[in-house]
């Protein structure tokens, strides 16, 4: 048996094993995690016959397919899943999750996105069997502690919003926008109006004009102003009788905090409207401010944001929507709440927590109660770090954002150049003047560099747009190793040197041809 | 006080400096001083990590779980499913559980592929050609399978078969009262949609869609030949509602003649969790595809003609077409669809046909026993049934349910609940009270049912 290389066969004398060489079930030897080849497909690692599932013995008698149901209703066939032992399902997951950047791996300052760390104690909180493995329709007498623990988020999130109840269902920030406008909707036609407006400003993330749609309203766009931020004077201009609402983020997509919120929130209320809170950047302000305060009515937070629970590659996330007290009575239901009629310690025939349908209720928004154990994780966080915790997480979170943009404003374009809030948004537009450089270009280079690349030609307003929330979990150490390497880029480029290669190459593929992906499309396997 | 960030005050100090700040509250001076929280958040003081643990340990133990003490015969909608420590295993890879939506490909690929190989699995289940990368639960796929239909008709309205899961249809109906639809319900009697017939239907109020459940959700087989037929003539889609695990053993979706399919895909891999978080699948043909909601993964080459993959026709999404989007989803639900390709990965096609057919002996070996038992009768008359089924004793759902936990079984789910008290035209008020929804996977023994049933027997005496 040859041991040199890495794709080595044990192709011995046998003509099976010669034959099996050629036939499907590809072979699953590479280093992938290099680069230096592609992963096979699960598809093509699959050999007929072979298998790795193995079910409990259960006794039960083995009636025929064609006795349990009439026989049209049968496939021919059953769907062609792949093949492959357990072995093969291990090295072929693990090889693709070495071609993968993570939080874990290292620094993610993608903006707006709040890659901090996420604790791993909440992974053991979820997997507590009894926290894991109870069913959604389990009666309310037989899951207190889970009524309990939403009970106690909903509480804490609250508090931290400055509102008076909230929805635990919509599984993620654009679910919990098109939520809240859905309130928004349902508060106006309580009152026999109709607005047709909702207002967005210019800065806003994609989500908010696409929910507003969803919900039946049309979007009137207001321009962010020299300074950034929203311009009383303009709103006002924009606002009537026909506007239901403004949506906003604050602090805004640029990273800064809308300084006349206060003059905003009386000049949208005086036009009977109601204000939005997009809570994609409340990191920034935890313990500091809140929307409540602010005068917001109704507010939305991304959990796996800023309450660390992990963004699974893409999700799951969860967006609770909290509101004021005169929105309470619309809110999906049901809802667990304290049961005011029950002793403690509970028995059984009067549990502490019940479900409850507001009176009003716009109804569900989710198939259960929410993405349980994502909310389950955000109130393991926010108890560990209390109200004490949270308000340094957000002290550090700015910090950290503002140590940034000083330390490369000399080598990076500022539109914005104030004290920021948690993230910092440069622009690579005289970059791209003067040597060509892209927002894009300095992404991929970054990748060489061992970071994930900041957000970029986000928000829309910035002309090659560099987001970058670096989070509080990041050391200044990082920071400086993150800054150096962006210097580095340009300071290559401007030497006529390294730079101009077309990044990245240091990565398990080079350059994704994007437009040969949307020229043919190839969405699975058996479009190949 | 416990807490996760780096810094010292040495480090925070010398930063300050930097800056040329005084304090860390200077860095917050934009805020104004009305609106700030003076006196701090009342919540709590932080708690080190054993303490917190220990207290969601209380939390854990004040329920009753499938794996403490409670033998899980409930399904509608989810279910409990064996998860072998291999799935566990590389799911929780810190890879896969700590990236984010794969915006940068080339450090991505992990992610991408596995994304790209759960397409493919959904599309082979639903036997469709196009499967998007996940929605948040079975709800969601829903709704934005009827909003995939809206977007390429004149119609505002949609005909929805009442064999559709309730609580997803309370979903259907909250998230699209803004836009004004008329969604048109259709009563099940025995077990079967009551569609009008074909040659008694004018044109004019021609929905953009039929939605039937496959099987729906009282576990019953309906025959979609004829909802084929129905939309043919009115010029809708076809979106069925699709439970994957019963796509085991039956004709896919596609097969039928559906457009679009749509299921919950927590069945693979993904524990009950108390609700989430789920999946959502959805596929269709390729008449469908510009208007497919959220993420879509497509198979590419890198600049030196390595196979790459990469997010593909983004100009559909939020980020891009803003208010003009047929969808809002960024976010999705990326790790549990990776899980259910890892599960379908193991389960192997053979695995899949015994899982079905394990899943519906199962319940045919229940149903034969629970039926013998005087004044319990099923709600679903001769409808064919596969993985689940709904009875109707002698009592209130509500009160069997509480006996039979007192032996160690969750008996299932009260209609009553399932659909908020409201009952279709075919079920009456005392009925739905006196209605149970009963499931049985493939972990459930033969001693087990036996022991069910006896407790069954007893537990429904009036
Ligand atoms: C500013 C802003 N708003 C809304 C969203 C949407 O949140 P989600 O992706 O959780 O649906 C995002 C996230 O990506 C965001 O950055």
């Amino acid at each position: 048996m040859s041991t040199e290389g890495f794709n080595t066969v044990d192709r011995g004398d046998t003509d099976l094993a010669k034959k099996a060489y050629g036939m499907p079930g590809g072979r699953a030897a590479s280093i992938p995690s290099l680069g230096r080849e592609f992963e096979p497909t699960i598809f093509e690692l699959s050999s007929p016959g072979r298998s790795s599932h193995q079910f409990p013995t259960t006794n039960i008698p083995e009636f025929a397919p064609d006795e349990l149901v009439p026989a049209h209703h049968l496939a021919k066939a059953s769907p062609q899943m792949p093949e492959v032992s357990e072995r093969d399902l291990v090295g072929h997951f693990t090889r693709l999750s070495h071609r993968q950047f993570s939080v874990d791996l290292g620094a993610y300052p993608l903006g707006s996105c709040t890659m901090k760390y996420n604790p791993k104690v909440c992974d053991s909180v979820v997997a507590m069997p009894g926290i894991r493995d109870v069913h959604p329709g389990t009666p309310s007498a037989m899951c207190q502690g889970w009524l309990e623990l939403l009970v106690e988020l909903e509480e804490a999130l609250c508090e931290i919003t400055g509102m008076a109840a909230a929805t635990l269902q919509p599984a993620a920030g654009a679910a919990g926008e098109l939520t809240g406008l859905l309130l928004m909707r349902a508060f106006h036609e309580a009152k026999g109006a109709r607005p047709k407006r909702v207002v967005v400003p210019d800065s806003a993330h994609g989500t908010n004009p696409a929910s507003v749609s969803l919900a039946g309203y049309e979007v009137t766009t207001v321009k962010s102003d020299e300074r950034g931020c929203i311009n009383v004077a303009d709103l006002r201009e924009v606002l009537d009788s026909d506007v239901a609402g403004i949506m906003l983020t604050n602090p805004n997509t640029l990273g800064l905090f809308e300084e006349d919120i206060v003059a905003i929130a009386d000049a949208v209320h005086e036009a009977g409207a109601l204000l939005y809170y997009d809570g994609a950047n409340l990191n920034a302000i935890l313990g500091v401010t809140r929307p409540g305060d602010m005068g917001f009515d109704i507010v939305h937070m991304n959990l796996h944001k800023t309450f660390a629970t992990p963004h699974g590659g893409g999700g799951p996330g969860a967006g609770p929507v909290a509101v004021s007290e005169r929105l309470k009575s619309f809110l999906p239901g049901p809802r667990p709440v304290r049961n005011p009629g029950s002793e403690s310690p509970p028995d059984w025939q009067s549990p502490q927590f019940v479900w409850e349908t507001p009176q009003n209720s716009i109804g569900r928004v989710h198939s259960w109660h929410g993405n349980a154990l994502v909310l389950a994780r955000a109130l393991t966080y926010i108890w560990i770090h209390g109200g004490d915790g949270l308000l340094k997480v957000a002290q550090r979170a700015v910090l950290n954002a503002n140590w940034l943009r000083v330390r490369l404003s000399e080598t990076y374009d500022v539109p914005f150049n104030r004290t920021c809030m948690h993230e910092v948004v440069f622009s690579a537009a005289s970059l791209k003047k003067r040597l060509g450089l892209t927002a894009l270009d300095i992404a991929k280079h970054l990748l060489d560099e061992g970071f994930h690349s900041p957000t970029v030609y986000f928000p829309l307003i910035v002309n090659e747009a560099l987001m970058i929330e670096p989070t509080e979990t990041e050391s200044v150490q990082t920071l400086e190793a993150l800054a150096e390497a962006l210097e580095r880029i340009v300071d290559a480029t401007d030497d006529g040197g390294d730079a101009s290669y077309r990044a990245p190459r240091n990565t398990p593929v080079k350059r994704v041809d994007e437009a040969k992906a949307a020229r043919r499309l190839v969405p699975t396997f058996d479009a190949r | 006080m416990p807490d996760y960030t780096p810094h010292t005050d040495e480090e925070i100090a010398s930063m300050l400096r930097f800056l040329k700040l005084e304090s860390v509250d200077d860095l917050f001076n934009s805020i104004p001083v009305a609106i700030r929280t003076a006196g701090g958040l009342a919540l709590s003081p932080g708690i080190p990590e054993p303490d917190v643990t220990a207290r969601m340990n209380e939390l854990a133990r004040a329920n009753r779980s499938g794996a403490e003490d409670l033998i899980c015969f409930a399904g509608g909608g989810a279910y409990d499913h064996v998860i072998p420590p291999v799935v566990s295993a590389l799911a929780s890879r810190s890879e896969f559980v700590t990236s984010y939506t794969p915006y940068q490909p080339e450090v991505a690929q992990g992610v991408l592929q596995a994304i790209f190989e759960f397409q493919t699995v959904v599309s082979r289940l639903f036997g469709l050609p196009i499967a998007n990368a996940s929605l948040y639960d079975g709800s969601s796929a829903l709704v934005e399978s009827v909003s995939m239909s809206l977007a390429g008709s004149t119609s505002r309205s949609a005909w929805i078969s009442s064999g559709v899961h309730p609580q997803w249809r309370s979903v259907l109906s909250t998230l699209t009262r803004g836009r004004e639809l008329d969604l048109r319900t259709f009563a099940l009697v025995n077990g079967e949609t009551e569609w009008p017939e074909v040659d008694r239907l004018g044109k004019e109020s021609s929905p953009s869609a039929l939605v039937v459940a496959y099987p729906n959700y009282l576990g019953c087989l309906e025959e979609l030949d004829r909802v084929r037929k129905i939309c043919d003539h009115l010029g809708a889609a076809m979106i069925v509602v699709v439970d994957p695990v019963a796509a085991g053993i039956l004709r896919t979706a596609g097969d039928w003649g559906a457009d679009i399919a749509v299921g919950e895909g927590q069945a693979f891999g993904n524990p009950l969790g108390f609700g989430g978080p789920y999946l959502g699948m959805l596929a269709c043909t390729q008449d469908y595809v510009r208007r497919l909601p959220g993420r879509l993964v497509g198979e590419t080459t890198d600049s030196e003609g390595t196979r790459a993959y990469v997010t593909t026709l983004r100009a559909r999404e939020q980020d891009i077409r803003r208010e003009k989007a047929t969808s809002n989803v960024c976010t999705n639900q990326t790790l549990m669809a990776i899980t259910a390709a890892i599960q379908l990965s193991w389960l192997g096609r053979q695995g899949l046909r015994e899982l079905a057919l394990r899943c519906a002996r199962g319940t045919r070996y229940l149903r034969d026993r629970l039926v013998d038992i005087e004044g319990v009768e099923m709600v679903t008359g001769d409808a064919p049934v596969l993985r689940e089924f709904a009875l109707r004793t002698r009592i209130p759902s509500s009160k069997l349910i509480t006996r039979m936990a007192e032996s160690g079984f969750l008996a299932g789910i009260a209609l009553e609940n399932l659909t908020a008290g409201k009952c279709d035209e075919s079920i009456t008020r005392s009925d739905l009270e006196r209605s149970i929804l009963i499931s049985v996977t493939e972990k459930r023994t033969r001693q087990e049912i036996d022991a069910y049933a006896d407790a069954f027997e007893k537990a429904s005496q009036p």
